[in-house]
């Protein structure tokens, strides 16, 4: 099928469905790279026209990439859920749009349709709406995880740890995990990006921060973000908490890291088994980001956040704790400057909450990036607005192993004030027992007896 | 500034000796202390200005080499930076001023997202490695300069040039400790198409990264491994391991 929309006699064709939602998606360098995007201002926006007009039906009918040969388009179809759909069954997409915003879409209704909506619905509203509409929709969503503490709900945000370190040194890696959990981070995940993917340095991390959870009582969860083969590999002789991998929105994406949707399924089994949730059995962890597909040759010329949104079909299935897009790693040749990469950020927390996933958001950017710190306080602050569920804590926002900054472990202390957001509420007792919160939510000062600095130090 | 009155401070920084990261930083109120926030600020200016540094072309004319200067499609560093498929092509005028030298290797020094680290660390590395090429016979083609380079257009200057082997070496990404890091890239009959896995990469060649002597010697060694078992990539492992001072 294809569309036509006329503006002043000059007339716009769009030949199938990819080209309509490419054509309408706000500019970013990855889809020009791609040579996907709309070639006019006055293209985008006939393209955005037509998409308004758009049954959500169709997205039933037609697919992206086809079916017979994708398997996340297979997994997007058979597992849509009609009854979830039937209240918004005979919308367009512009009607969607009205409807999320609403009174009638609240929290409840909204967590009863998510299972009705496919990732192309939701990059398609997505890119009609403005930053304003993404944060105030997203806002209402509240999707709740749990492992050993409780993620997501309305009012409170949580920090992933990530005390990366060069060589991965055991030390050096246990120094900055300190400097966090005494700053208030650490109760989405302690999570380090190896620095090696061998199974004895994974299993040798993993050991090192599961003892000292368990030495100091931390209401939280590990997780050495390897391979998903390695993870499996190491399972029965290590504390693997979380299982972590990096996934994208097509076959061939997921296929250049290495996965598919059945080995997912068989780590994911494996890691149920293992029952160390203690209040939860969420046990993976995802992370996405748009470019990846483009970036691997893998995107059927299908523009970047429509291949994003596919991503989170993936992560559905497997019910994760977590799904973090780390938004601005990728390079400006994706996303160019701070406004790419805000928006790209906004789109990626509406549409994943929209489609009923725990969404977080490395807020972030790399030295070839046109962004700069201010770019990341803005970010955050409106993060913090729409409810995103965590965000990470790097020392002083300098991730010395990967090379790029993220936000800090005072990041999270602002954006907790700024907005009186609080931790997670185990962590948050534990916070306050151990002498580092008040009652309400203020960073307390830490004495050098301080319990956590006395086998360090 | 200098009394720091409202600075709470972290009384952790004895764990400062076992990383780099930026811990123990103190606050005040939620916020890192500005002392602190200069310095990251500085860090990122030194990497934001060798992102948008030039090759200081007057620097490599004036040494005792012969030296080609070509650019990419890329027109610019905003060009660049948005189009890396610009980056991997020579622009035609550039590649119309080859001839092929036969030569065992050639040198291609390139700009990539760091010219700071090619004008600083570039010369200092071809005047220890050449002399080592040159004890063992192996020949080197002139010198390739490339303003608005990738890695991979390497492949077609070394292809347009007939060596066997091509040496590239390209400023790294910036990070905000490193503005200036070399990376040095060995190809194997180079020519376009050739994917990342055919090659292999020595990083982080700088004084306070890996010095000139030890890089110099690490490429001599792969170098001759390469022409040797004829290949590159990750079937030539690195198996050097320098004599520790």
């Amino acid at each position: 099928m294809s569309w036509r929309h006329t503006i002043h006699h000059r007339s716009y064709h769009f030949s199938d469905l990819k080209t309509l939602l490419a054509k309408a998606s706000p500019h970013r360098s990855g889809d020009a790279l791609a040579g996907l995007s709309a070639d006019t201002y006055e293209e985008r926006v006939a393209a955005q026209m037509t998409l308004a007009d758009l049954p959500l039906k169709t997205f039933l009918q037609q697919a992206v990439i086809p079916y017979e040969q994708d398997e996340i388009t297979r997994l997007i179809m058979d597992t849509h859920d009609a009854t979830a759909f039937a209240p918004i069954a005979s919308l367009t997409v512009g009607g969607l749009r009205d409807w999320l915003l609403s009174d009638l879409a609240d929290t409840a209704t909204l967590r009863q349709t998510a299972a009705g909506i496919t990732p192309e619905m939701a990059a398609a509203v997505s890119k009609l709406m403005r930053n304003q509409d993404l944060i105030s929709a997203a806002r209402k969503m509240e999707v709740v995880t749990k492992f050993r503490n409780t993620i997501g709900l309305k009012g409170r945000l949580s920090v992933r740890l990530q005390p990366n370190h060069n060589t991965d040194d055991p030390k050096g890696i246990a120094a900055s995990m300190i400097d966090g959990l005494l700053y208030g981070s650490g109760d989405a995940v302690i999570g380090i990006n190896p620095a090696t993917d061998s199974p004895e340095a994974v299993i040798s991390l993993l050991t090192l921060i599961d003892n000292f959870r368990q030495q100091y009582h931390v209401p939280t969860q590990s997780c050495v973000l390897c391979h998903i083969t390695t993870a499996m590999q190491v399972m029965r002789k290590a504390p693997v908490d979380l299982v972590f991998q990096s996934i994208g929105g097509t076959e061939k994406t997921n296929r250049s890291f290495g996965v598919s949707l059945s080995l997912l399924e068989e780590a994911y089994t494996a890691a149920l088994e293992l029952k160390r949730g203690t209040i939860g059995n969420n046990v993976m962890y995802f992370e996405t980001g748009q470019g990846s597909s483009l970036s691997a040759n893998a995107h059927e010329d299908v523009d970047q956040q429509t291949c994003e949104s596919r991503a989170y079909a993936v992560a559905r299935r497997f019910n994760p704790l977590l799904v973090n897009t780390v938004v601005g790693f990728i390079g400006p040749e994706y996303l160019f400057d701070g406004k790419q990469i805000i928006r790209a950020a906004l789109e990626d927390h509406f549409c994943g909450k929209l489609l009923g996933l725990p969404m977080g958001v490395d807020v972030c950017y790399t030295n070839h990036a046109n962004a700069d710190q201010d770019d990341m306080d803005t970010l955050l602050t409106l993060l913090g607005v729409a409810g995103c569920n965590f965000v990470m804590g790097v020392p002083g926002a300098d991730d010395i192993m990967l090379n790029y900054q993220s936000t800090s472990f005072h990041d999270a202390l602002y954006i907790r004030q700024a907005l009186g957001l609080r931790p997670a509420p185990e962590f948050e007792q534990w916070l306050i027992q151990y002498g580092l919160m008040d009652q309400n939510g203020k960073a307390l000062p830490v004495p050098s007896s301080h319990l956590l600095l006395q086998n360090y130090l | 500034m200098s009394e720091e009155l409202y600075i709470t401070p972290d009384p952790w920084s004895g764990l400062r000796r076992f990383t780099a990261a930026r811990i123990a930083l103190g606050r005040t109120g939620a916020a890192i202390p500005l002392r602190e926030v200069l310095q990251f600020r500085l860090a990122h200016a030194h990497a934001r200005d060798a992102v948008f540094s030039a090759l200081d072309l007057r620097l490599f004319t004036q040494q005792p080499w012969e030296i080609n200067i070509l650019h990419s499609e890329a027109a610019d560093r905003t060009d660049y930076l948005q189009r890396p498929d610009k980056g991997r092509k020579l622009h035609p005028a550039s590649a119309a001023s080859f001839a092929p030298a036969n030569k065992d290797v050639a040198i291609i020094v390139v700009d990539g997202l760091s010219a700071t680290a090619a004008n600083q660390h570039a010369i200092p590395l071809i005047e220890r490695l050449m002399p080592m090429l040159l004890s063992r016979k192996i020949s080197c083609a002139p010198i390739q300069l490339v303003q608005q380079g990738r890695v991979a257009i390497g492949d077609e200057i070394g292809g347009l040039l007939q060596a066997k082997l091509s040496i590239l070496l390209i400023g790294e990404r910036p990070g905000l400790s490193s503005p200036d890091s070399l990376g040095v890239y060995l190809t194997f009959s180079p020519r376009p198409g050739i994917t990342d896995e055919a090659r292999n990469c020595i990083s982080n060649i700088r004084p306070e990264g890996l010095p000139y002597d030890m890089a110099a010697a690490k490429i001599f060694y792969l170098v001759q491994e390469a022409l040797r078992l004829q290949l590159t990539g990750i079937m030539l492992k690195d198996n050097y391991t320098p004599a520790l001072p």
